[in-house]
């Protein structure tokens, strides 16, 4: 059983696209090989800054022969279809063979393809990898038309067993594989012959290569750690770097060095983003401080000097890049201590969207939305407008321009320094989150004000101008604002009628948008906006405001009227947008399990813009399906249902005047009416307390006297007073039933 | 003058004559700068046009490179407004090109067995050139040194065979392999001279000049209309037939056009330092550069350097 080897040997492949190319690599001539017929025990991938390897154990010497039987025409049939026939099996006459079958005497033919050499097998597979690649970009270079990610040196491809190793044989482009490679770049340049897979990654090592990505990483890690506990520091976890350095270097030598003491009061985040992007070196910090005080930058070599010269030139380096970063800090604390508003001044000159206006704009609305939301989730309301109003000021600062991951942690520190609310400072640093699913949610009143806030109008924005995220394609990243707003409000508990707020932010985006409006229009889109706050959603604010304007003489009555355009547009919008919400939130529950009807039987009751109420109902509704209680539950309300709806449709009327006890003809029929009214009572005080359990244990309680009324009475008796009553009855029952949820969407 | 390269340089302009005597004796021919202002030695017509075409090339130059918005009065350790480009184009690329780069450093003086060369993945790309590649910016012991590029698209033709483009940013270059802190007290020429130079003495003056210029003075309205006329008059001359009617020769004139393609180039650079370019506009611009850009590519490759034949 052969071993087989490859490495494809080339200048420097960019680190964040290695480990994709090993896998890719293996994926690609594993299927390969599989699919002409070669098996095999094991396959493992590798790649250093400038070799990509792979390893496949246990293949066979040769494909299997494969025998197939293939049906021709009938031995009447005319002479081109026969030659047609011999052509496609690549047999002649007298190899055919005559059966009789069910449609008569047909030609049979049975082919053999023998199996091939696993080397010719390897060598094709190699070669339509190689050309096929799927790098994120390729090149070409010199004068051949091969693309590869960069020029690509030499291929060493060997077969290996018992007998020793071979090279198959195969060339691309001028380049023939052979079993030679080469060690590290300075070290250890001479060619390296190789026999074997264990042969490779030993001379590999002994030539200053450590073939294993992961190898390398835990060496940075373990030696960066070491240099640091030996001086009483820690080094600061970045497991992105880490990978990344692991991928600039086949030989790591961690060196630890110092940072200059004039650096060392810029805030942490800044000396470690300064290191981190622009020289990949790993932050030491002081644990008892939580100061950052050192440096680990990762050589791709051992010197004479032991890194002496490296670690001088990269501290130099450093020494510049941190003066430029002390230079940005200075400046900024400077501008945030006289005057910070004039950061927010500037961003009005700041194009956010060329439909949606400014940045400038966009604080406007923002403002006065986290002012809104203020009272709902406990925030001062003019601490939230001033957070607002400040949480995007560092976009103009010289520190966030040059590392524009800074923005938000630099407005805490400018905030604070211009001598701000500690509150309003920690907004501008909490009110991006959370950026993703498993990103921190802010708990803090203000902050909270200010992210929902900034999610709500990121969403009513693109939903005005009509940018909705379709298909893969959301360059807004509106899913994620959206799956925001959606973890704010339920890991705070939030008792939000999103509905409101999504109306009068779209309200206020078109605004903007018709800024042609006449001056009557304009005010009656600010009253509209003011009144749904009052009304908590637009349709009965518009009417108002319409009302209000009636008989002035406003161009608000055409049809054409601009008025008339949102009272179209606006709900419909909203509707849109609410249930994208939806949309989002039944993946984020079912990701916890809770099954899809019983999102869809919560989804249906009103209040449903109450993200947190809907959650609640759902939960316990899922809570209950598995009891017994909600087994009887959905029984006795799908009994009396089916009943009822039957008659419905056949009757075309629905029975909802409401039973009378006194038509109650038989003991079990009083009985349910008994236990209906004790039944409503309860729940009606369980839903008052939002009590779902108990509201749906006073229904599920109801079973024993509905099966006994339907064991005892016949509904659909000849007297139509007594039918239309027992029907009312059963109206009052599933009335009972749906208000804890749609029991007619679940399942099962 | 005959450089000794196996000591330290003492001198921004050893280190300058070290590249140049190397780069001739690898085989390139050592050009003079061009003779106009551009942002950064790819605009020299030997690296942008020459990468053009199936022609073999080979050239080596010095270039001063104007970045009107870098100026800093030449207070700066590190930014200036004029500085120079060492650049390197070799068509085909050469297998060996990553070697004989290194060679190029161990010549002025960076010592292989004690530094750190790395090159780290940076694709290059040029909006106003129309032009990208696939490289690496190098780093010697953290500092990035140079800029390697695989020139894979210029004036948006593919470029068939592709070219091998090194960039050192030689300033920079030389304070590190010198061990200066601020570019202004570099020596420029030898230390021990009877008279001593420093980079300071040689621009400090012309910084300071040019930084009030480029960012107060320079005539914004002057600047449009010399854009548009540059622009007027690139058009203009690939507009000509091909034939020239005095000589009956076949004359087609990409570079005189490429001219002005790179003066339009640089007054769109000292309109965006004078901070009278709107971010919407600024892609505008960028695009009619690169519109003539594209057309002189168009043109040059209708020449006989730029491949074509009878």
């Amino acid at each position: 059983m052969p071993d087989l080897l490859i490495e494809l040997f080339s200048e420097e492949i960019p680190a964040r696209m290695q480990t994709r190319a090993a896998e890719d690599l293996k994926r690609k001539i594993t299927d390969g090989l599989v699919e002409a017929g070669l098996t095999y025990a094991a396959a493992q991938a590798f790649s250093t800054p400038r070799r990509l390897a792979l390893a496949v154990e246990g293949l066979p010497a040769q494909s299997p022969t494969v025998r197939e039987e293939r049906k021709g025409p009938r031995v009447d049939a005319p002479e081109k279809a026969i030659e047609g026939f011999l052509r496609g099996a690549g047999l002649t006459r007298d190899q055919l063979e005559e059966r009789d079958t069910t449609k008569g005497r047909v030609f049979f033919a049975k082919i053999e393809k023998p199996g091939r050499p696993a080397a010719e097998i390897v060598a094709e597979v190699l070669e339509a990898t190689i050309r096929s690649f799927p790098w994120p970009k390729a090149m070409r270079w010199g004068s051949g038309s091969l693309r590869w990610v960069r020029p690509l040196h030499s291929i060493l491809c060997i077969l290996t067993d018992e007998t020793g190793a071979q090279v198959v044989p195969m060339e691309i482009e001028g380049i023939r594989a052979g079993n030679e490679t080469r060690g590290h770049r300075f070290m250890a340049p001479a060619p390296i012959t190789v026999s074997s897979f264990e042969d490779y990654v030993a001379k590999l090592r002994q030539a200053r290569v450590i073939l294993s990505a992961e190898e390398r990483a835990d060496q940075i890690w373990n030696e960066a750690t070491h240099l640091a506990f030996a001086s009483g520091l820690e080094v600061v976890e970045d497991r992105g770097l880490l990978a990344e350095v692991a991928g600039l270097v086949e030989w790591p030598v961690p060196l630890m060095g110092e940072i200059g003491e004039e650096f060392l009061d810029l805030p942490g985040e800044v000396l470690q983003t300064s290191m981190k992007e622009h020289q990949k070196f790993f932050s030491v910090r002081n644990p008892a401080t939580g100061r950052i005080e050192r440096f680990v930058t990762v050589a791709n070599r051992e010197t004479a000097d032991h890194g002496a010269a490296i670690l001088a030139g990269n501290r130099r380096v450093l020494a510049a890049r941190l003066a430029d970063a002390k230079f940005f800090w200075e400046n900024d604390l400077r501008v945030a201590k006289t005057d910070i508003l004039q950061w927010v001044r500037s961003l009005d000159e700041v194009t956010f969207h060329n439909r949606l206006g400014s940045q400038g704009d966009r604080i406007r609305r923002i403002r006065a939305l986290a002012a809104e939301l203020a009272g709902p989730v406990g925030a001062d309301a003019d601490r939230a407008q001033e957070a607002a109003e400040l949480a995007k000021a560092d976009l103009s600062s010289e520190m966030v321009y040059e590392f524009p991951e800074l923005q938000g942690t630099m407005g805490r520190y400018y905030i604070a320094a211009a001598g701000r609310d500690a509150a309003v400072a920690a907004a501008a640093e909490e009110h991006y989150s959370p950026q993703g699913p498993s990103d921190a949610v802010p708990t803090a009143p203000v902050s909270v004000a200010v992210a929902l806030a900034d999610k709500l109008d990121m969403l009513t924005g693109f939903w005005a101008i009509d940018e909705k995220p379709t298909g893969s394609k959301d360059p807004f990243a509106l899913r994620r604002a959206a799956l925001g707003v959606i973890r704010l409000v339920l890991e705070n508990d939030l008792r939000l009628p999103l509905r409101r707020f999504i109306d009068a932010q779209l309200m206020r985006h078109k605004q903007h948008l018709h800024d042609e409006a006449e001056e009557e229009e304009r005010e009656a889109m600010v009253d509209i906006v003011a009144e749904i706050a009052r009304h908590g959603f637009f349709g009965a604010a518009f009417e108002t405001v319409m009302a209000r304007l009636r008989g002035k003489r406003v161009s608000g009555d055409s049809e054409e009227s601009i008025l008339r355009g949102l009272e179209r547009r606006v709900p419909g919008l909203s509707d849109n947008l609410l249930s994208f919400i939806h949309d989002r939130l039944k993946v984020f529950l079912r990701d916890q399990g809770i099954r899809h009807d019983i999102i869809d039987a919560c989804l249906s009751m009103p209040g449903n813009d109450d993200l947190a109420l809907l959650v609640k109902r759902a939960r316990a509704l899922q809570e209950v399906m598995g009891t017994e209680d909600g087994e009887n539950l959905l029984q006795g309300f799908r009994r009396a249902n089916n009943i009822l709806t039957q008659a419905e449709e056949r009757d075309g009327v629905e029975y909802s005047f409401g039973a009378d006890l006194k038509l109650a003809e038989t003991d079990s029929e009083k009985a349910l009416f008994a236990a209906l009214e004790e039944a409503n009572a309860k729940i009606a005080r369980a839903l008052q307390a939002e009590d779902f359990p108990a509201a749906m244990a006073a229904m599920a309680a109801l079973r024993g006297p509905i099966d006994a009324f339907f064991e005892d009475v016949q509904v659909n008796t000849d007297n139509p007073v007594i039918r239309r009553n027992r029907l009312n009855l059963l109206h009052d029952i599933r009335q009972t039933c749906l208000a804890v949820a749609d029991l007619t969407r679940i399942e099962g | 003058m005959m450089t000794d390269t196996t000591s330290a340089p003492r001198s921004f302009q050893e280190i300058i004559l070290r590249l140049q005597n190397y780069w001739a004796d690898k085989g390139c021919a050592v050009l003079q700068p061009y003779d106009m202002e551009v942002g950064a030695g790819t605009f020299h017509p030997a690296t942008t046009l020459r990468s053009l075409g199936t022609a073999p090339w080979a050239a080596a130059y010095v270039q001063p490179s104007r970045r009107p918005t870098d100026g800093r009065y030449g207070e700066n350790p590190n930014r200036l407004q004029h500085y120079y480009q060492y650049q390197v184009l070799i068509k085909p690329s050469p297998p060996d090109l990553q070697d004989l780069y290194l060679g190029s450093l161990q010549a002025i003086g960076i010592d292989m067995n004690l530094h750190d060369i790395r090159f780290v993945e940076d694709d290059w790309e040029s909006p106003t050139l129309g032009a990208w590649g696939l490289g690496w910016e190098v780093w010697c012991d953290g500092m990035e040194v140079s800029q390697f590029t695989y020139f894979q698209q210029v004036g948006g033709h593919d470029c068939r065979p592709v070219s091998g483009e090194l960039t050192y940013g030689l300033e920079r270059l030389a304070m590190y392999v010198l061990g200066i802190e601020h570019v202004m007290d570099m020596p420029f020429n030898d230390p021990d001279a009877p008279i001593p130079l420093t980079y300071g003495d040689v621009f400090r003056q012309t910084e300071e000049e040019y930084a009030r210029w480029n960012f107060d003075v320079a005539d914004t309205d002057m600047l449009l209309r010399h854009f548009e006329e540059a622009e007027q008059e690139c058009l203009a001359i690939l507009s000509q037939p091909a034939i020239d009617p005095k000589t009956g020769k076949r004359i087609i004139m990409a570079h005189p056009a490429y001219d002005q393609c790179i003066k339009a180039s640089h007054i769109f650079n000292l309109l965006d330092a004078r901070g009278v370019i709107s971010v919407t506009e600024r892609q505008a611009y960028i695009g009619r550069v690169r519109a003539l850009a594209k057309q002189c590519a168009d043109a040059f490759v209708q020449t006989p350097a730029g491949g074509w034949s009878e």
